[in-house]
């Protein structure tokens, strides 16, 4: 409920926001996976009893302690940033959008805390079962803290379980049940964690593939690749299948969001699917400009995906924006008309109140009712700006999905060759490993930059605009952290970075 | 859940008093961490007490996260206020917690960037700097921040300095103070009790006792600031209402709960300081951490009990939060608070695994024998 919005300042704490949740999302994913790769090299430690599973065990944990650190130090920030910089959105939404967070700090970043400490320093402090036992803790406390924010996020995207109250002007939370079991956090949390633990695989094999092309620690090296390889072809199948869902949530939940993914613009019945093409840059909503220079598309696969049935229609963003009554999509310059008309009823609501009218007031709040679900889009200024940057959503989905499929055959291929013991003959292929920790981050922040940048512009979709979302700060103040975070973070990360180099070149104990 | 909603409200600000409490004994890793250039000798010294701390300082760390997290939860209007109004001094206090979360990792790393020298610096920061400003905020609980909320919850700070100008006020910088030295002595009694290092816990058991005299005055100031301040009540329906000494009211109208916590608590306090200054024993850890609690415990319960504005504005009193205005719905809380029985499970197994790594004290030997898995 603000009169005036600052876009400068917007940007900048968007921009912040970017920036730091780009950077814990670069260590969390080798959080979340490498210590299952841990649990599971320690666990055949356990079993049986050869000191070469230890030595694996501790030389992967030390480059995972690492990792770790940072990934704390930026959760940190982001954590903190909803009340700094997204003041209106921690008041309108916090209701419901804390118990999330503060859960996840219960039930999550306590067990992790408590047994890395264990699992690092209690070597021979604990016995081996309790070892192992917080070697688990670790890796299942990481994935639930997966579970409590994807949750949160996952509300963005799709609001459910919760009521406006109009005399607060707030969201406050009516059913946690709904909140916490939305389909949209149900393939998140797949998606992010399975994504999570194939890019883990994929490090592991690139770290190996050195040491096999320099002739080092071979048999930790080809080890290490047994294990990571199957552990990232089975979780590759699992990204496909999540990945699937997360799209066809996307059609349910967010149309406009899918509609940019695939540069939809004209929506049509037995929509293709684009495997690869070049947009053209002069397209916009409305136009009837050709989206592509060049395109090849897999027929009726993008029906499939958005409904799971194959003549179906799929709305574009011309449909979504302008309406399209054949199909009965309301559009979203109707849709602003209604946002008026509540925010007007809202408005008239709480004067009413103020003058102790209370019949006004009731007259005002029945009106709001039946329109209050379109409030947010009293916000825009104008129906286009309801749709996100389509050439960053249309490429970043297009490059992610294909290394999604391009994933499992390298894993394959190395588990192949790993069994039949020839994996140092291949030294094309090794090379080629070495780019795999590259490809792999690339697709994972490419994931995350679809899925928020395609909520754009709300905050939480139809119902906060990011714009209303921020705080009251000087567009310069914004600026300022966010240089001073630019800094810090990349100096960390280079430090980061270095170590975990030495340390790899250092490589595991002497015998 | 059968509470109501005001229940329920009181009972989130006795929760987050209580972690806001455990927080305050878990600052002992910050305030070993300003102990290293000063009490350690020797570069081995200070490995030594990097070490000890480092297997504690992500539940430090957790708790702060944890008390923003149930804030958040909790009172989420104030984390809209004094997050977004108070900008800078969080955005420094954030800072220096980042640091010191790299710090121990990455502190004997090789390829490290700015070696060893630098990440002790950090720690010195965050166990200083970082915890005299998370001090002085919490102060301004008491005395007040520069905020106004106007009708469309559009939240506005008086002046430029966003937070900084709290660092000028008497009581709050006592405060910060005041937790920057309880954090030196229950840093160096932790040490005394981790440790087997007979110089070393020599000077850590002199340097408890030290740090305990700034507390004889501090302590003191802040009761006599409480008597004298202006605090701000509310009435049975909201309205906000100025009264001079609130504080100090709320201190013996709570009885046990607030005078009687803060005074065991000062004497706990001292009386572990005494122990390892004056005995061999090695437990003063423990008087001197239940100490900690108790005055925790008594600061944030007559901060937002007994109708009091637990953030008072000093631009429109009516502006102050309260544990009613800022709270989040009564479902929220209700749910929440079935989240908060799983807190003895969590202390229990928090507890269970200390007793298990700190069985036998950390020596010189355990760092040569692990140079690969430790800091
Ligand atoms: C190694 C990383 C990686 C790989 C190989 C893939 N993804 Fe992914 N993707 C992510 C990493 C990622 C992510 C970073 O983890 C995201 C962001 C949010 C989330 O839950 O997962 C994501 C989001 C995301 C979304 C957006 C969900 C939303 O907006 O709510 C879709 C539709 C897909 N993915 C689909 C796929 C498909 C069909 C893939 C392949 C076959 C695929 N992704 C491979
Ligand atoms: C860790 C992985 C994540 C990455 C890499 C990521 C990335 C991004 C990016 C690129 C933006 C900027 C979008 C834009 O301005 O166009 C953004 C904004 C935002 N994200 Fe995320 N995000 C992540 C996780 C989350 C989660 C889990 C939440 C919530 C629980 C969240 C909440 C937000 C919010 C509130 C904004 C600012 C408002 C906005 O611009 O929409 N993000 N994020
Ligand atoms: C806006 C979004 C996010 C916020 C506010 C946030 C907050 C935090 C905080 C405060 C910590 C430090 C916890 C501690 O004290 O130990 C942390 C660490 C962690 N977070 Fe996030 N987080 C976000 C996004 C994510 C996402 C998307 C995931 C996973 C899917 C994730 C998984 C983790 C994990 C596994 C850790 C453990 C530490 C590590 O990786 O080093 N976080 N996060």
């Amino acid at each position: 409920m603000m009169e005036t919005f600052d876009p400068a300042a917007v940007n900048w704490a968007r921009a912040q926001f970017a920036l730091t949740a780009m950077y814990h999302w670069m260590f969390v994913p080798l959080t979340l996976g490498l210590s299952f790769l841990l649990a599971f090299f320690e666990t055949f430690y356990y079993k049986t009893g050869d000191p070469e599973w230890k030595r694996i065990t501790r030389f992967w944990m030390r480059l995972f302690a690492v990792n770790f650190a940072i990934g704390i130090a930026t959760g940190l920030i982001l954590e903190f940033q909803f009340g700094t910089n997204w003041s209106n959105y921690s008041w309108m939404v916090g209701d419901i959008f804390g118990a999330p967070l503060a859960i996840e700090v219960l039930f999550a970043f306590f067990i992790e805390a408590t047994f890395f400490a264990v699992m690092f320093f209690g070597w021979d402090r604990v016995s081996p079962r309790f070892h192992l036992f917080s070697t688990w803790m670790v890796a299942i406390g990481s994935s639930l803290s997966a579970v409590w924010i994807l949750v949160a996020n996952a509300w963005m995207q799709r609001p459910v379980g919760m009521v406006f109250n109009p005399d607060l002007a707030r969201f406050e939370m009516q059913d946690i049940a709904a909140v916490i079991t939305s389909p949209v956090a149900v393939s998140h949390f797949l998606h992010a964690t399975s994504t999570s633990f194939v890019l883990s695989a994929l490090f592991v094999l690139s770290v190996s593939s050195w040491y096999l092309l320099k002739g080092r620690y071979l048999r930790l090296a080809v080890r290490s690749v047994l294990v990571a390889s199957v552990f990232g072809l089975l979780f590759s199948f699992l990204v496909i299948l999540s990945g699937d869902q997360a799209a066809h949530n996307a059609a349910r939940f967010q149309p406009m969001k899918l509609a940019a993914m695939e540069a939809l613009y004209r929506g049509e019945k037995n929509a293709g699917l684009v495997a690869i093409g070049l947009l053209n840059p002069e397209k916009k909503p409305g136009d009837d400009r050709p989206v592509f220079h060049q395109a090849v598309h897999f027929p009726y696969l993008l029906s499939l995906l958005a409904n799971r049935r194959l003549d179906t229609f799929v709305p574009g963003i011309d449909d979504l924006l302008y309406g399209n009554p054949a199909e009965g999509i309301v559009g979203v310059s109707e849709k602003m008309v209604l946002g008026n008309e509540a925010l007007e009823q809202l408005t008239r609501y709480r004067q009413a109140r103020k003058e102790k009218d209370e019949e006004a007031a009731a007259f005002h709040l029945a009106a709001f009712k039946k329109v209050e679900d379109h409030l947010g889009f009293a916000y825009l200024d104008g129906p286009e700006e309801a749709v996100p940057h389509v050439p960053i959503l249309f490429y970043g989905f297009h490059v992610m999905v294909g290394l999604g499929f391009l994933f499992p055959l390298i894993f394959l291929l190395y588990l192949i060759l790993a069994l039949k013991n020839r994996l140092p003959r291949y030294r094309w292929l090794l090379r080629l490993g070495l780019l795999l920790v590259p490809l792999g981050f690339l697709a994972s922040q490419l994931g995350w930059v679809v899925t928020e940048m395609g909520r754009q512009p709300w905050a939480i979709h139809h119902i906060l605009p990011v714009k209303v979302a921020q705080s009251n700060l000087a567009a310069a103040t914004v600026q300022s952290t966010f240089y001073i975070f630019l800094v810090l973070l990349t100096l960390l990360f280079v430090a980061e970075v270095r170590i975990m180099l030495s340390q790899i070149r250092i490589g595991p104990e002497e015998k | 859940m059968n509470l109501d909603h005001l229940q329920l409200q009181q009972l989130w600000w006795i929760i987050l008093s209580l972690v806001g409490a455990l927080f305050l004994f878990m600052t002992f890793v910050q305030g070993g961490q300003t102990l290293l250039f000063t009490t350690a000798r020797s570069a081995p010294e200070r490995t030594l007490m990097v070490n000890a701390l480092g297997r504690k300082w992500e539940l430090t760390f957790t708790l702060l996260v944890l008390f923003g997290g149930a804030f958040f939860a909790a009172f989420p209007r104030f984390y809209a206020v004094s997050f977004s109004g108070a900008y800078w001094v969080w955005m420094l206090i954030l800072i220096t917690f980042v640091l010191q979360a790299v710090s121990f990792e990455f502190r004997s790393k090789a390829g490290n960037l700015f070696g060893a020298r630098v990440y002790e610096g950090f720690l010195f920061i965050n166990g200083s700097l970082g915890i005299l400003a998370l001090g002085a905020a919490i102060g301004t609980l008491f005395t007040g921040g520069n905020f106004l909320i106007d009708e469309f919850n559009l939240i506005r700070w008086g002046n430029p300095w966003h937070g900084l100008e709290a660092l000028l006020v008497p009581f709050n910088v006592a405060l910060g103070l005041v937790a920057v030295f309880l954090a030196r002595v229950l840093g160096a009694l932790y040490l005394v009790n981790s440790l087997r290092a007979e110089e070393l816990t020599a000077r850590l058991r002199r340097a408890a006792w030290k740090n305990l005299l700034p507390l004889v005055i501090l302590i003191p100031f802040l009761l006599i600031s409480w008597q004298t301040m202006t605090g701000y009540g509310y009435g049975e329906s909201g309205e906000i209402l100025a009264a001079a000494g609130k504080h100090w009211d709320n201190l013996f109208n709570l009885g046990l709960f607030g005078i009687g916590f803060f005074l065991i608590g000062a004497a706990l306090t001292a009386g572990g300081a005494g122990l390892a200054r004056f005995t061999a024993s090695t437990k003063g850890i423990w008087l001197s951490g239940a100490g900690a609690i108790l005055i925790g415990l008594a600061l944030f319960l007559i901060l937002g009990l007994e109708q009091t504005a637990f953030y008072p504005s000093l631009l429109d009193p009516a502006s102050s939060l309260t544990i009613r205005n800022a709270s989040s719905s009564r479902y929220t809380l209700a749910a929440m608070t079935w989240v908060a029985l799983a807190v003895p499970v969590i202390l229990g197994y928090v507890a269970y695994v200390w007793r298990l790594m700190n069985a036998t004290p950390l020596s010189a030997d355990d760092m040569d024998k692990d140079r690969h898995h430790s800091y």
